[in-house]
């Protein structure tokens, strides 16, 4: 079985840069995107009543969560902080993983082009509206994501050499075990492909993609030097183990990150005029009509979907990240990782919204007061730009003229952090199905490294839809066991508070 | 009680004059040597997620080196010199850590060496004496 899935691997490894390489690129290698996943794309996004049923599932599963926990994502909040900020940490501990740098390596895997290409993509189909219900789903998403990460630490694998593996192939597997319940390991091993799936695309082609498309729009260099470049380095620091790439991009990414925050409210501060104008629009667009295909199921599902693609709630890889914390409570975890669809959502992802409904990039007809739409059936923009990053970088662009340039680096930086971050999640269901050995490891970063190439050659359509579909094939396993699981959650959830209460459970600082 | 002197010890050779300034303080008092190791940490630095996974290996091998490599060997040679001695290893911040030790311990006095810093080093990174004269608890011994 091992053997065979290597030597398949292997094959597939020397069979596709020729592919790619082939011929005129692009079109080619989406259109043999389309014809092999189109129907695991169709399967995952089947509507039902007009809304896809993947959607709904994630944003019914947020609520269940929300409601089952008493919407503690609200309660625990300042909790959440204060651990982050290290205030319940035993001095003695110093020197482990702290909530910190779980909570910012999980987030630079989460924030990224998510972030800048998936909400213009959302604001730019579903219209200003569409923001309103990817702030709600970020908010519900806050209470799935304290639920996996909290299974996620206590059902992790802790090893003799003290390294440890966690995510949900080991609490499905374990946890289910521990419950009494059939078919853990099944959806275990179910979850595995899938998060290798989701690693290749989301994690991967989709974020090589839309780095190179942004390079070639900026400086004009085709996609595939980028792609190239992006593998070669890609492939250094996994596959070479160059820890200094990896551990530069990780400290420069939070610092983009905030930049980026702050770039964008400092365009909000200088049209400060506009602000009430924007959110009026956000409200109006979310509960009328506006024009937009779909209406108002357009503008949620679109915010919905947007959400759940950028902070990953219920998807199960911040999990994985999450369960290196040494921790004796494992739900200090999950109420640390509460904060990412937060931060990642609520925060940034509104900001790029903001930013793009107030320099008025989605044009609105004057006399009717409905969004003017283009051939595609997509909101027609002031600059012309249609999808991802060139909208959100036309609306930087037309307040500050150096923008797009920063937004370039920093959508190569973000895209290749994503990809380092995704890489261990793909290997971590890759290794829980082949098993831990270096010919494994080796094998799956050689196929990631190809996949880096090919995603950044292909055109955005079908790459982006198997993303978004390999992603959230991992969110119906993984949702399915945490229904199964919450309990758990709810009974350590109440110990750790009534221990709280009663002062057990102490402040360091 | 014996007076207990924390000795803020690194390996180098000025922590090695502050070490021998200390014994000759403890051994005319007849006072105690807290052998100080600090590993410089951050909890708000940034990790990859195999930072993440393998850290507390490293730390175990982190502390184990420590103890062997600089602590172990000195330590036997206060004690076959017949000076009392305690160790003590942790993680953060030198400046802020000595301080803390000191007062957990009671300790007389902090002694360190002064590291060959340039005027411009010490002004972009701090240095860890003009620190702990700032905020240290007790007397504070800078061995040149």
């Amino acid at each position: 079985m091992k053997r065979i899935h290597f030597t398949l691997g292997m094959a597939l490894l020397a069979l596709l840069p020729g592919l790619a390489q082939a011929q005129g690129l692009g079109e080619r290698v989406d259109s043999i995107f389309a014809a092999s996943t189109g129907w695991f794309v169709n399967l995952i996004f089947a509507s039902v009543w007009g809304v896809p049923w993947i959607v709904a599932w994630l944003v019914v599963a947020a609520v269940v969560f929300t409601l089952y926990f008493g919407f503690i994502q609200f309660r625990a909040f300042r909790h959440s902080i204060a651990l982050v900020r290290g205030d319940y940490s035993d001095p003695n501990d110093a020197g482990e993983v702290s909530h910190f740098q779980a909570l910012a390596t999980a987030l630079s895997g989460t924030v990224g082009l998510g972030n800048i290409a998936g909400v213009a993509v959302a604001v730019s189909i579903g219209g200003a509206g569409a923001t309103f219900w990817m702030i709600l789903a970020g908010l519900l998403g806050m209470a799935t994501k304290f639920t996996e990460c909290t299974l996620g630490v206590k059902y992790r694998n802790e090893y003799e050499d003290g390294t440890v593996s966690g995510g949900p192939m080991y609490y499905i597997r374990k946890g289910f075990a521990e419950r009494g319940l059939p078919l853990g390991g099944f959806m275990a091993v179910m979850f595995s492909i899938f998060c290798v799936l989701g690693a290749l695309g989301g994690g991967n082609m989709f974020q090589a993609n839309q780095a190179a498309s942004q390079v070639r729009e900026v400086v004009g260099i085709p996609e595939w030097v980028t792609g190239l470049a992006l593998s070669v380095v890609v492939f250094i620091v996994i596959v070479g183990g160059i820890k200094s790439i990896a551990r530069v991009t990780e400290k420069v990414v939070p610092f983009m990150g905030v930049g980026y925050v702050l770039v964008a409210l400092l365009i909000i501060a200088m049209n400060a005029d506009m602000i009430l104008w924007a959110i009026g629009e956000i409200f109006r667009g979310a509960f009328t009509d506006s024009g937009i295909v779909g209406g108002i199921v357009g503008a949620i599902i679109q915010g919905f979907r947007r959400a759940a693609f950028s902070n990953e709630a219920g998807i199960g890889s911040a999990p994985i990240a999450h369960s290196a914390v040494r921790t004796k409570e494992p739900i200090t975890e999950g109420f640390v990782s509460l904060l990412e669809p937060f931060i990642d959502t609520v925060v940034i992802c509104t900001m790029t919204s903001l930013v793009i409904i107030i320099t008025q990039q989605l044009l609105i007809d004057a006399e009717t007061g409905r969004y003017m739409l283009n051939e595609a059936g997509r909101i027609a923009t002031a600059s012309g730009a249609t999808g991802g990053v060139p909208i959100t970088s036309a609306a930087f662009g037309s307040v500050f003229g150096w923008a797009p340039y920063a937004l370039a680096i920093a959508v190569i930086l973000f895209a290749f952090s994503t990809m380092i971050t995704w890489s261990y999640y793909g290997l971590k269901a890759w290794t829980y199905m082949f098993g831990e050995g270096k010919n494994q490891e080796l094998s799956f970063k050689l196929i990631f490294c190809v996949f880096v190439f090919i995603g950044s050659v292909s055109s955005l359509g079908a790459v982006l839809d198997f993303s978004d579909a390999a992603l959230f094939a991992m969110g119906v396993v993984n949702i399915i066991a945490l229904y199964f699981l919450m309990p758990i959650v709810k009974r350590e959830l109440n110990s750790y508070l009534s221990r709280l209460k009663s002062g057990e459970i102490k402040k360091y600082n | 009680m014996s007076e207990k002197f924390v000795v803020g010890y690194d390996g180098s050779v000025s922590a090695r004059r502050a070490l021998e300034f200390a014994m000759n303080r403890a051994r005319a008092q007849g006072g105690t040597i807290v052998l100080a190791h600090v590993l410089e940490w951050s909890p708000y630095s940034f990790l990859t997620p195999t930072e993440l996974e393998e850290r507390h290996k490293r730390r175990k091998e982190e502390m184990a080196r420590a103890e062997q490599q600089i602590l172990g060997s000195v330590a036997r040679e206060l004690q076959e010199a017949g000076i009392p001695v305690e160790v003590v290893i942790r993680y953060g911040n030198t400046a802020d850590l000595l301080c803390k030790i000191a007062s957990e311990l009671d300790a007389v006095q902090i002694v360190i060496g002064r590291e060959g810093q340039s005027a411009l080093e010490a002004r972009i990174f701090g240095s860890v004496a003009g620190a702990l004269v700032q905020a240290s608890p007790v007397p504070c011994t800078i061995v040149p």
